[in-house]
């Protein structure tokens, strides 16, 4: 959520996935309920099923969701551990504060009394 | 992240060779603060509103919104900082030593209960991460 911070690549990918609605939705509820194929979630999420399979698409890039093919059905699930970037937020600040701090004073030295 | 919201705080301590007069300019005039920390609308008068701005990313705006909550020259300064639906507090404090200052940066209120509701229902971001917290509950 801070430019130039460790881990934020894998962050980006996280928020990016969740800032839409629908796809927090998706994810809650296959974090919620356990593994589910795309027309179980395609009921439930309220828009089509490509839709649902592109937002799938979108989750399992930042790896928030796995896929496990079995015969001609996909079967997706939640990986939570993709979120300990996101939640962990002191340890974003940490490293983003004491990356300023490092900027503020270098500032310091070339600045007049 | 079990802990209660209140305790949640990130402190970062320095001792810095320069007077604390000089770290407070560095701290409280906006092209200054530009120089360390982000592009800005500061300015040094309790109750001002203003905003950090950062380089957008996606699923973030890039801007943190606060207002400045104490200004005691040369020695506190405190405002708040709101971004992604919550909302956190950060306080410096001055100390004068006999090389420099010691500088001390508090930021507190992580997450706390009531700012989840009132935002959450807000972004529609902090009610999905606390559920999210209570689903990843068993990680480290």
């Amino acid at each position: 959520m801070i430019p130039a911070m460790p881990a934020q690549v894998a962050t980006d990918h996280v928020f990016a996935a969740l800032a839409d609605p629908t796809r927090r939705a998706i994810f809650e509820h296959l974090a919620r309920d356990g593994e589910q194929n795309v027309r179980a979630l395609t009921a439930r999420a309220g828009v089509s099923q490509p839709a649902v399979s592109k937002h799938l698409g979108i989750l399992k890039h930042a790896r928030l969701v796995r896929d496990r093919r079995e015969g001609r059905k996909t079967h997706y699930s939640a990986q939570p551990q993709a979120l300990k970037p996101m939640l962990d937020w002191m340890g974003m600040y940490a490293a983003f504060w004491h990356d300023r701090f490092d900027h503020l004073e270098s500032l310091l030295k070339r600045m007049d009394q | 992240m079990t802990e209660p919201a209140a305790s949640r705080a990130l402190v970062i301590e320095r001792e810095m060779p320069h007077p604390p007069e000089k770290i407070w300019r560095a701290l409280t005039q906006g092209p200054l603060i530009e120089e360390w920390l982000m592009k800005n609308d500061f300015q040094p008068v309790v109750g001002h509103h203003f905003s950090f701005r950062s380089t957008p990313v996606p699923g973030w705006n890039g801007v943190i919104d606060s207002e400045v909550l104490v200004i005691e020259p040369n020695s506190r300064l405190s405002y708040s900082w709101g971004t992604m639906g919550t909302t956190t507090l950060v306080t410096w404090t001055l100390t004068p030593t006999k090389s420099g200052t010691h500088v001390r940066m508090e930021q507190s209120g992580f997450r706390s209960e009531e700012d989840a509701a009132y935002k959450g229902a807000k972004y529609g971001w902090t009610k999905f991460i606390g559920n999210m917290e209570r689903i990843a509950g068993g990680l480290d």
